[in-house]
């Protein structure tokens, strides 16, 4: 008579990706390195912001890019030749990055002497938001042409996100986007989101950005240091 | 949400477990499924019927048990569960409350032989 028993697991599912994410973050942490996780829909101008930024930054910060796509590597083409080394990773029917992914893209690409991992993610307001990749911070891109209820049609993607920033807004008068029903709508799904407004294109914005990008690495490496006193 | 490939890793770990316990059969699995884990319950049984095949939870039965969501205000500390999307509390009005559960996708335990 087979001996019946009940094993007691109480284990998280999304385990697996979420140790290997928790692993990224440690090794992108001690190296110093911060990393912002780009997310939004198709079109809502992750790239376009990537161009404007490595532009910035040429010389003053070290970056490099990790951008997923189901196919093609037009993005990292368009990123190339900036200053920052990067990397496409083609996930064939993957809607999403996830944390395995960006394992072998970093391990491919290496982060040595990085100040600023930009990990651009697959445009898809759904899936990638379940997905921990072992980012430092999340930015959730909303374009001026996609309305202003995009964050309550799509909490869950907007209330995982540190930084909602509303892009094109060089266009939002032709689109008549409405900033107040805008913010209304963050807030209301994501009231702790830091919200910036940005146009890649005119550049208008992009100094807010900026610092807050400077803040981010600077907190960082100011954590990491008194992690290492404490080491 | 991706009820395969989580099925998959539940499968994964719950062989995992099965065989460390020298077991022959798993009989069943029980899973906790988070209100607002944007799992589908329905969907997680059907991947769960497709992959068992050939595996020591081939003829296992998959249980789901639902966890309810929910939230804690940040502004008066109260406790509540969210009427929808937006985890408004019902005393205050403060949107965005902070989730205390419904976010898990857990595999909770087993019966194997």
């Amino acid at each position: 008579m087979p001996e019946h028993r009940v094993l007691e697991i109480r284990e998280p599912v999304l385990g697996r990706n979420d140790e290997i994410a928790a692993g990224v973050r440690a090794d992108l942490e001690r190296a110093g390195v911060f990393a912002l996780n780009l997310l939004s829909s198709p079109g809502a101008g992750k790239t376009a912001l990537l161009e404007a930024t490595l532009t910035a930054i040429a010389g003053r910060l070290r970056a490099a890019v990790i951008v997923g796509d189901l196919q093609t590597d037009n993005d990292a083409r368009r990123l190339a030749g900036r200053g920052a080394p990067t990397l496409q990773v083609v996930t064939g029917d993957i809607c999403h990055l996830d944390a395995s992914m960006v394992r072998r893209a970093i391990d491919q690409l290496g982060a040595e002497g990085i100040d600023l991992l930009f990990l651009e993610n697959v445009g898809n307001l759904v899936c990638p938001a379940a997905f921990d990749i072992g980012e430092g911070r999340r930015v959730a891109l909303l374009s001026v042409t996609e309305g202003e209820d995009k964050p309550r049609k799509y909490p869950t993607l907007f209330r995982t996100a540190d930084l909602v920033l509303i892009t094109k807004t060089d266009i939002a008068q032709h689109v008549d986007f409405d900033i107040g029903i805008a913010m209304a709508s963050i807030m209301a799904v994501a009231p702790e989101a830091t919200v910036l407004q940005v146009s890649s294109r005119t550049g208008v914005g992009m100094d807010a950005w900026l610092a807050w990008l400077d803040t981010q690495i600077t907190e960082l490496r100011t954590r990491e240091t008194g992690n290492g006193a404490e080491r | 949400m991706h009820e395969m490939s989580l099925m998959q890793s539940a499968l994964d770990v719950a062989l995992d477990h099965a065989s460390g316990a020298g077991a022959t059969r798993i009989v069943s699995i029980t899973l906790r499924v988070g209100e607002i884990s944007s799992v589908v319950p329905e969907a997680l049984a059907f991947a769960f019927e497709c992959m068992r095949e050939d595996t020591l939870a081939s003829g296992a039965t998959l249980h789901i048990e639902p966890v309810a969501a929910r939230c804690r205000c940040r502004a008066c500390a109260t406790e509540f569960h969210p009427p929808g999307a937006v985890f408004e509390c019902p005393d205050c009005g403060r949107p965005g409350g902070e989730v205390v559960s419904g976010r898990e996708i857990e595999l909770s335990r087993m019966e194997i032989e």
